[in-house]
């Protein structure tokens, strides 16, 4: 098993035409992902050559649901055509959309976020996010498919290269699924989803919680895990020596007064029984012991 | 980006949001000119991104415009908090019967908006908070719906605003998000918003930040840069185009992604604890890095006279290993003599093992592998140490 993909997942890639697009989509079909279309608004009725496989271009993400029974979109669309190219999928009632784009407006992200709740069938990860990667089964996003194998530890990320790192120090015993949630102040899928989600999955046997600076999504996902979780949990948060009211690279991590710090997270974290590592490998160890029992 | 009270003020202006005649000055002469045109009282402010500025001597009352030239020498040049004034905002005075409170801001937890309205202003809303919470309504905002005429009127009796002003508060907070929304604002503050003697309603002083990915929306908004007080090497990274942030330590950093950057900080201040050493910068050259963009980074850190050693982080997901290490190579032919620090490089993921090679091939004298980030990140303290 894994979360909210899986080998019947059929995907259809918004923006496969524009580099990023192509890049990533030839990427993800070498990884096994089942791409079954592209929307490019303008150039339907084309197909794109992947890399010797012929994928077919569809105007609108409710065209390209008819024609090829799509149930996920990855979105590769840049910041200023973003927002337009979600509501389309969103329109579509399109289950699950991954939004890749970095630096989409924070008006245009509680827009479509909040359009998505009102009509109730689309779930959004992202923006700003690497992806959703269920190794030796599909692959949406930008996560490299080559670092490790199917596995039973979940894995949910605010930061990208972070959950590579992760993926990277735990390798030999490999994923069910890794999420990169996202670095933006919103996002849709949260780190609580993706707990529920892997508490629920049978195959999932410990999770590993990467956390940074900005917001309290660690703190109300440490309030979750009490409640709601008992398989283990190890943990990580980047950003104890940032400084207050500097942008650290994601939109969303900044220390803002005394709220949104590392230490705050931790403490929140560790009150629930969550071990948290110092660094990217004392935390792949604290996750090694739990497995190896 | 937030913006100073005199720019907040301007920009309220432009949407119809009543202020007081207000002007910015950088020298004495200026705040002469300014209060001479504004006429009779005026108060003068610092201008300084940081609170507490009352308190620290940053805003004075001036009876005319000699006065206020005087409480100007006074004020510009002033240390508040760490913060250099160099520019103070002459204002009409104006008599005030009562002060309140509004703003928009983005709520993160609950992924939406929040208005914050409240009788009791002019004090830190976060104390009205914890001490008087029936004086503050905090309504939820979807943006697909937005604030009315009846929505803000609802909002305003909801922060028990007296009946006389409701109308005219109701009508300042539906152009406020009016004003958020086009501005791309995340935060508006109207603190105090204030009821004049004569029963008008003013916004008084106002806190706004603005979003910086809708930039490519607003060309306008590059003018409310502050230039003057931006660090020369963040200056210099941002035309490079490169995330950068100038830190007081002495380990200069590069790496991939933003959480393994900050985590690299991290670690290098984990590590460096011992010798009282600490990371000098974040910077992070982004996923799918060229080797140019490699010998930019590390251009722009080694340039930093605090910068005692390197450190070069990279997880090779998108970024190819052989691309960041050829970007090394090229920076530091480039720089020739000029690059004396030395540089701790930890490569993983993808093409790792040509990556190493071409560093090993190119046997610089100040570059040294390792294979683990904990492990590198003790190393550059080390060396940053000696």
């Amino acid at each position: 098993m894994a979360i909210f993909v899986n080998e019947n997942s059929k995907v259809i890639v918004q923006g496969m035409t524009g580099s990023e697009g192509t890049k990533h989509t030839k990427r993800m079909l070498k990884a096994g992902t089942n791409i079954v279309g592209g929307v490019t608004p303008g150039k339907g009725g084309q197909s794109v050559d992947m890399d010797g496989k012929m994928i077919p271009v569809f105007n609108s993400v409710s065209e390209a649901m008819g024609a090829t029974g799509a149930n996920a979109s990855v979105v590769f669309v840049p910041p200023k055509f973003a927002k337009a190219a979600v509501i389309d999928a969103i329109d579509a009632a399109m289950p699950l959309v991954v939004v890749i784009t970095e630096g989409i407006p924070v008006h245009d992200v509680a827009a479509f976020y909040s359009y998505s709740v009102s009509k109730g069938k689309t779930q959004i990860l992202g923006p700003n996010c690497p992806g959703i990667i269920s190794p030796g089964k599909t692959n949406l996003g930008i996560i490299p498919a080559d670092i490790t194998g199917p596995g039973q530890i979940g894995l949910v990320s605010k930061s990208g290269t972070l959950t590579y790192q992760m993926m990277f120090e735990l390798r030999d015993f490999g994923f069910t699924t890794a999420v990169g949630i996202g670095g933006d102040p919103i996002i849709g899928t949260t780190h609580i989803d993706c707990l529920r989600a892997f508490q629920d999955d049978p195959e999932t046997k410990a999770i590993v919680m990467i956390g940074e600076i900005g917001g309290d999504a660690e703190e109300r996902a440490a309030q979750f895990i009490k409640e709601y979780v008992t398989k283990p949990v190890v943990g990580y948060v980047a950003g104890f020596t940032a400084p207050e009211g500097k942008t650290m690279g994601h939109a969303g991590a900044i220390v803002s007064g005394s709220s949104g710090t590392a230490a705050a997270k931790k403490e929140a974290l560790e009150a629930v029984g969550v071990a948290v590592g110092k660094t990217p490998s004392e935390t792949a160890n604290l996750m090694r012991k739990i497995l190896n029992g | 980006m937030d913006l100073f009270e005199y720019q907040a003020r301007d920009l309220f202006e432009s949407h119809q949001i009543p202020v007081l005649a207000g002007a910015v000055a950088t020298t004495v002469d200026e705040a002469f000119a300014a209060a001479e045109k504004i006429g009779g009282k005026v108060v003068v402010k610092a201008q300084v991104k940081v609170g507490g500025r009352g308190k620290a001597g940053g805003v004075k009352l001036a009876e005319n415009s000699t006065d206020a030239k005087e409480k100007a020498k006074a004020i510009l040049g002033m240390d508040i908090k760490g913060h250099t004034v160099n520019k103070v905002m002459i204002a009409q005075a104006a008599p005030i019967d009562s002060e309140y409170y509004l703003a928009i801001l983005l709520d993160r937890a609950n992924r939406n908006f929040l208005v914050m309205a409240s009788v009791a202003g002019g004090m830190e809303i976060e104390e009205v908070a914890h001490k008087t919470p029936e004086k503050l309504a905090k309504v939820g905002i979807n943006p697909n719906n937005g604030i009315d005429k009846a929505k803000a009127l609802e909002i305003a009796k909801g922060g028990m605003f007296p009946a006389d002003v409701l109308d005219q508060v109701a009508d300042v907070l539906v152009k406020l998000w009016q004003a958020f929304v086009k501005e791309d604002a995340t935060l508006m503050e109207i603190n105090p918003l204030v009821k004049t003697s004569d029963g008008k309603i003013i916004a008084l002083d106002g806190k706004v930040t603005l979003d910086d990915n809708s930039s490519f929306r607003h060309p306008d908004h590059e003018a409310l840069v502050d230039h003057a007080s931006t660090n020369p090497l963040e200056k210099l990274a941002k035309e490079k185009d490169l995330n950068y942030v100038k830190l007081d330590g002495q380990v200069g950093i590069i790496g991939n992604g933003a959480g393994l950057v900050m985590s690299t900080l991290d670690v290098v201040a984990y590590a460096g604890e011992k010798y009282g050493v600490k990371p000098a910068n974040f910077l992070d050259i982004g996923g799918g890095a060229s080797a140019e963009v490699m010998a930019n980074g590390l251009s722009i850190i080694l340039g930093d006279k605090d910068v005692k050693s390197v450190f070069v982080n990279v997880f090779g997901g998108i970024t190819a290993c052989d691309a960041v290490a050829n970007g090394i190579v090229q920076a530091l032919n480039m720089l020739g003599n000029q690059a004396t620090k030395p540089i701790v490089v930890r490569l993983d993921g993808n093409n790792v093992e040509l990556g190493r090679k071409i560093l090993n091939d190119s046997n610089h004298p100040l570059v040294q592998q390792l294979e683990t980030m904990d492990g590198a990140a003790a190393k550059a303290a080390e060396l940053a140490a000696k």
